[in-house]
Parts: structure tokens; C-alpha cells; sequence
């Protein structure tokens, strides 16, 4: 069996799990016809570790974090698996089995699991202050008078960073600047000192001096709360700055699980190593063409047979790609799914 | 925001200077005028007026002026109040439509009150149940809203009425009241005689607006600040009253204006077959008999009432929208 336990240089002594997804599957439409966009997500939130979340746009990192929530869109719902909160407790929860519009599961967002949102600038609605959404989220957990409400808001804005928070408590969102209202988004995920963050690209819309500053914040209080963060991103660099670690996404599946330094050092699956040859180096020949992952993602309502991501490899092994799926990672385990990664892992038994 | 206030207002006056002379160019546009069809409608009859006695008539009226100088006498005196006298009726244009003018405006407000309160409940439920049964019913309803003629409705309700229920239908007075001055007695006549032209010209209004509210709220719902509400662990309620339904509201706010204007011109056939004493029925008349003063009159204060519903949409878009509020624009 392959070891699992790799701790990032400066990450706090990593805890329990909080939170275990196993097998989840989400279907989006009726009966026939229907997409499904995640086929069996496996994967483990652990206190005061990061969990980096890594695919091509549309691998469905997203839908996997509103599964967790129990906030799908329609048409989409869960056909599969279980969402564990504090498994093999006794206060396990399988929050897949709640009702989503019921009280047990409301008082779980929120309360226990905050959400980081891509957009700052649609997430919050623009015919309310800042204060007033903020305000809500605490009240939705906790009888607080609204004065008290009010006061832990300002704090909260302070603890985000945000300069004159008394003031700018009364902003409507489009007063404020991006990076701004991306802190105050994050201070809306911690209202109620949830101990698992999901941030779902929390940096994709901002400019890259206004990026670095906000995972600088969202690594700080992960790591001063000891929060299970999950982060959501389709960029490397993020990855290697704040993960501990890494999930690699690709069609609704997971191709690809371990740890950050031996994911860099060591990618098991072709998806992986062609995602990392698409970060920019620095050292990099000027003017030398970037790779580019060849192909487009596939609609996950058009899934290529055997393993899904065959048609763009380029070490198929022709006759048994396109034909058998390789088997996937086990849960919460380092590895890869892919025919290649077997035999390595084989050669290593030997 | 006060210098918001100020641009408005000031666009309103022009706007109302501009109506009136588009008002008066629309009522002169008909080639002949008022004395040519008073001499075919006496002539109809048999009568007969003389070159000479036309000539008086229009001298009277002022019709041998040129244009622009009837326009600038009718303005003259409207903006003293003078509205100049009905030719058909022979009466002050004032006196003729009398309480007309507010009657029609208590059916239309109760008619656009019944509207909201069917079309917005049930449109949020159309677009939150989206594909449901309920969902199929109401856009069947709405549908049927749309295509059934109101004065058809109008016949239907009338006969449904009289025959089952022994109503007084027809008109918004009994007969004993229809001729008295005002009294506490009479209000109440009008308040029972209300509902029935009330729901028939609340019916295309709200089938149209269950489909309007429908196609706002199925936007607003697919927002991520909907999503990111849902995360905060609010009930589902909560959610979809404060956030997407307030989004979906604005544009409502903006169409007050228009409402107006839409429920008199709209509710002339109908007035006709239920016998409202409203405006429509006749402004219809007036411009048949080419009763420039009268017609003149009714089209001059349905534009400005016009330009009153913008400005107070404006106010409420100001007061629901904070980014007009805070910048002076959307
Ligand atoms: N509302 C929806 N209706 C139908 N299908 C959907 C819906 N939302 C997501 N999907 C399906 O789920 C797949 C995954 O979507 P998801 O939003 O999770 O992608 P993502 O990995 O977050 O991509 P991105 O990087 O662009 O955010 C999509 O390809 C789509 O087929
Ligand atoms: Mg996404």
C-alpha cells in the first residue's frame, strides 16, 4: 500500500478527517438524456490541511462543491454516494441523505461548511449592503441581537483585511473594489466560524497582485482556525502555493490523487503531467511556445469509452484505452487511474 | 441624487411641451374638419347648412386661423385651465368629461392592483416550480388570459352575472344613484359596481404579466448571489423572496408608466360593452365627430399622466435601486 501522510513545511499538525465524500455521483436532467457530470467523487477534508481541487473547466469542481452543500441546480441531483460529516464519530452525519431544504442540512451550511464564491461581484447582490448580507449569514446560525450581530461583522470585516470596516460595513457591493469584495466574501464564508471552507476559484476573477494577496489571507486564517480547506482551482501555480494535498479532476472523475511535492515531482497520470506542462515557466525559453493539452474536454453527456480521457492522450496504449477503464484511485489513497500508473505500481511491488 | 431629481423633472416639462404640440398635429391630421363632419352628420339626416353658415361655424371655432396661431390660442388657454368647449356637446370640455376622468382611474388602479396580486404570486411560483403541473396550469391559464378578446369576458361575466347572481351589471352606478351628487350612498354603489370591469381588464394584464414575472425570476434564480444565499444555510423562502424576486421587481417598477395609458386606450370596447362612464368611450366619440378641443383635451391629460407615472417610476426606481440611488444611474 502506498503511503499517504506528507506534511507541507509550515502546515499545522494536520487533524481528522472532517469530512468524507465517497462515491458521489450527480446527474443533471430527466431520465433520458441525463448528464452526468460527477461518477463517483472520493475525497477527504482534514483539519488544517488543504485540499487542492485541479481540472479543465467543466470536469464539474464546482457541481462537487454545491453537491457537498446540498445546493445542485436543477435539473441536477444527487444519484449516488455519501457526503460524511465528522465520519467515524458519533456525530457522523451523512449529509447526502438530508433533505436539502430541511433544517438539519441549513444549519450545516454555513454554520459548518462556508463557501467561497469565483465571482465576487455576482455572489453578493447588489440591492443590499455588505452588512446586511453578512449580518444574515450570522443570524441565520446563532441568536445574536442585531446591534451584536452588527458589531461581530464589523470584526469580521476587520479580520478580512478591510480597511474602516464601520464604514465600509454600509457599502452596497459595487462600491467596493474587487479584491475588496472578494474579502467580503470570504468574511460572509467565516460569519459563523465554519471549520471546513470550500473556496470554489475564489481568485479567478482578480488580478494577479489583488490573487496573491487573497490566498495570503485565505492561507493565514486557514491556518490560524485550523480550518479543512477545499480549494478550487484550474491554475498549477495556485496549487503549489497553497495545497497540501491535490485532486485532479478530469470528466466528473478523480484521475489523479497525492500529495502536492510528490504531484509536482512525480505526476502519475498523462492529464496531470500535460496540465503541468501548461504552466508558464519562468525559465522558459523566450518567446518558446506554451503546451497546450491537445483536444477539447468532452461533454460529460458524450463521455469517450474506456478511459475518458484516451482520445487526447498521447501515451495511449492502443486496444486497451479506448476499451477498459482503468481502475480508479482508491479513496484516499495516492495514485492514479490510469493503465501506466498500475504497472508502475506493480514494477514497484516486484 | 437631487441632481437626478432636478434632470428628471426638467425632462418631464419638455416632454409635456412636446406632447402637446404632437397632440394637436394628431387631431388635425384627419383631412376635414369638425364643421365638414357636422355637415355630413346633418346631412345624413337630411338637413342641409349653407356656404355661409359653415363659414360663421368655422370663424367661431377659430378654424380659418392658420395652424400655428390655433395652437398657440388652445395652448394659451390651457394652461389657464380653459379647455375650450366640446362642439359636439356644446358644453365646456371640462364639464363633459367630468367625473369621467377620475372614475377611469379608479377602475384602472383597481384593475392594475387585482393584476399584481394574481400575476406576481403566481408567476414566482411558475418560475421557482418550474416544468411542475402547477407550472403547466398557470402558462395554460395564462394563455387562455391572453387569447380570449376581453369584451368577449366582458359579455360572458356580464350574462353570468345578471342570470345567476341578479346583479346590476353594466355601467358603475345603479340607476337610482347614476344622476345624484356624491354621497357615502353612491360610493358604495360604485364600490359593488367596481369588481366586475375590473377583472375583465385585469385578465390580459395578468396573464401577460404571469409570463413577464415568470421569465425574470427563471434569470435572477440562475445568479450565483442566489446560490451564494443558499450557503449561507437561509430557508429556501427566505432566499427566493429577498433576493431574486427583489431583482425581478425592478422592471415592473420602470413599467408603472405605461400602465396607464394601456388600460384607458386599451378598455374603450370594453367601457363600450359594459357602459362604464369612462374616458375611452368617449375620446372614441370625439374623435369620430373630429371634436378637436375635446379629443384634444383627453389626449393632452392621458400623455401627461403619462409623463406623471415616469417620473413617479423614477422615484420608486431611486428608492428600490441602489445603484441609481447612490450613482444617478443604472
Ligand atoms: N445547471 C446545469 N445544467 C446542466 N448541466 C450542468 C449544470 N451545471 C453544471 N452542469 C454540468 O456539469 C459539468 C461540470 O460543471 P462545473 O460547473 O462543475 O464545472 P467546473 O469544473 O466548475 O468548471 P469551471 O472551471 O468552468 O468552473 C458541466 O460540464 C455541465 O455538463
Ligand atoms: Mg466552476
Amino acid at each position: 500500500m502506498v503511503e499517504q501522510v506528507m506534511t507541507n513545511p509550515g502546515a499545522i499538525e494536520s487533524g481528522g478527517h472532517m469530512l468524507s465524500v465517497r462515491d458521489l455521483a450527480v446527474e443533471f436532467g430527466q431520465d433520458r438524456g441525463s448528464v452526468r457530470a460527477l461518477d463517483g467523487i472520493s475525497l477527504d477534508l482534514r483539519a488544517g490541511r488543504v485540499l487542492g481541487v485541479v481540472g479543465e473547466s467543466g470536469c464539474g469542481k464546482s457541481v462537487t462543491a454545491r453537491a457537498i452543500l446540498g445546493i445542485l441546480d436543477r435539473p441536477g441531483r444527487l444519484v449516488g454516494g455519501r457526503v460524511l460529516l465528522d465520519p467515524g464519530t458519533s456525530a457522523e452525519q451523512n449529509l447526502a441523505a438530508l433533505d436539502p431544504n430541511g433544517a438539519a442540512l441549513r444549519a450545516v451550511r454555513g454554520g459548518r461548511i462556508g463557501l467561497i464564491f469565483q465571482e465576487p461581484m455576482t455572489a453578493l447582490s447588489v440591492h443590499y449592503t455588505v452588512g446586511n448580507q453578512i449580518i444574515e449569514a450570522i443570524r441565520a446560525h446563532k441568536t445574536l441581537s442585531k446591534a451584536a450581530a452588527r458589531a461581530a461583522t464589523v470584526e469580521l470585516l476587520r479580520e478580512v483585511g478591510i480597511p474602516r470596516p464601520e464604514l465600509r460595513i454600509d457599502a452596497y457591493p459595487f462600491q467596493l473594489s474587487g479584491g475588496l469584495r472578494q474579502r467580503v466574501g470570504i468574511a460572509m464564508a467565516l460569519a459563523c466560524a465554519p471549520d471546513i471552507l470550500i473556496a470554489d476559484e475564489p481568485t479567478t476573477a482578480l488580478d494577479v497582485t489583488t490573487q496573491a494577496q487573497i490566498l495570503a489571507l485565505l492561507r493565514r486564517l486557514q491556518r490560524d482556525k485550523g480550518i479543512a480547506l477545499m480549494l478550487i482551482t484550474h491554475d498549477m501555480g495556485v496549487i503549489a502555493q497553497m495545497a497540501d494535498d491535490v485532486a485532479v479532476m478530469y470528466l466528473g472523475r478523480i484521475v489523479e490523487f497525492a500529495p502536492v511535492r510528490r504531484l509536482f515531482a512525480a505526476p502519475r497520470h498523462p492529464y496531470t503531467r500535460a496540465l503541468l506542462r501548461s504552466v508558464p515557466d519562468i525559465r522558459a525559453v523566450p518567446r518558446a511556445r506554451l503546451a497546450t493539452i491537445g483536444g477539447t474536454v468532452p461533454h460529460p453527456g458524450a463521455r469517450p469509452t474506456g478511459c475518458a480521457f484516451h482520445p487526447r492522450c498521447q501515451e495511449m496504449i492502443a486496444g486497451r484505452c479506448e476499451t477498459t477503464a482503468p481502475s480508479p484511485v482508491p479513496a484516499g489513497l495516492e495514485g492514479a487511474s490510469c493503465f501506466h500508473a498500475e504497472s508502475v505500481v506493480q514494477e514497484a511491488v516486484v | 441624487m437631487l441632481n437626478y431629481l432636478a434632470r428628471r423633472l426638467v425632462l418631464a416639462l419638455i416632454t409635456c411641451a412636446a406632447i402637446s404640440v404632437l397632440t394637436f398635429v394628431i387631431i388635425r391630421l384627419p383631412p376635414g374638419d369638425f364643421v365638414d363632419a357636422y355637415i355630413a352628420n346633418l346631412a345624413s339626416n337630411g338637413s342641409m347648412v349653407s356656404a355661409e353658415q359653415a363659414v360663421a361655424m368655422r370663424h367661431e371655432y377659430g378654424l380659418d386661423r392658420p395652424v400655428v396661431v390655433q395652437y398657440a390660442l388652445w395652448m394659451g388657454r390651457v394652461v389657464r385651465g380653459d379647455f375650450g368647449v366640446s362642439m359636439m356637446w356644446r358644453r365646456p370640455v371640462t364639464e363633459v368629461i367630468g367625473d369621467r376622468l377620475w372614475l377611469t382611474m379608479a377602475i384602472s388602479v383597481s384593475a392594475l392592483f387585482l393584476t399584481w396580486t394574481i400575476a406576481l404570486p403566481i408567476g414566482i411560483y411558475s418560475a421557482v416550480r418550474q416544468y411542475s403541473i402547477g407550472d403547466y396550469i398557470a402558462t395554460l391559464l395564462g394563455f387562455m388570459g391572453l387569447a380570449i378578446p376581453n369584451f368577449l369576458l366582458a359579455l360572458i361575466l356580464m350574462y353570468a352575472g345578471f342570470r345567476y347572481l341578479g346583479l346590476s351589471v353594466g355601467g358603475l352606478f345603479s340607476s337610482d344613484y347614476a344622476q345624484e351628487a356624491w354621497s357615502l350612498a353612491k360610493f358604495w354603489d360604485l364600490m359593488k359596481h367596481i369588481p366586475l370591469p375590473a377583472c375583465v381588464l385585469a385578465l390580459a394584464g395578468t396573464a401577460q404579466l404571469i409570463r413577464i414575472m415568470r421569465a425574470n425570476l427563471l434569470d435572477e434564480l440562475r445568479k450565483p448571489y442566489v446560490v451564494s444565499a443558499r450557503a449561507k444555510g437561509l430557508s429556501e423562502l427566505h432566499v427566493v423572496l429577498k433576493y431574486p424576486v427583489r431583482a425581478a421587481l425592478n422592471p415592473f417598477a420602470s413599467s408603472i408608466a405605461y400602465l396607464f395609458p394601456y388600460l384607458v386606450s386599451g378598455s374603450i370596447i370594453v367601457s363600450l360593452v359594459l357602459g362604464l362612464p369612462t374616458v375611452g368611450p368617449l375620446l372614441l366619440q370625439a374623435l369620430v365627430a373630429q371634436d378637436m378641443f375635446l379629443a384634444g383635451t383627453i389626449v393632452l391629460l392621458l400623455g401627461i399622466m403619462t409623463v406623471i407615472g415616469t417620473l413617479i417610476s423614477d422615484l420608486l426606481l431611486m428608492w428600490i435601486e441602489p445603484r441609481i440611488r447612490l450613482r444617478g444611474r443604472a
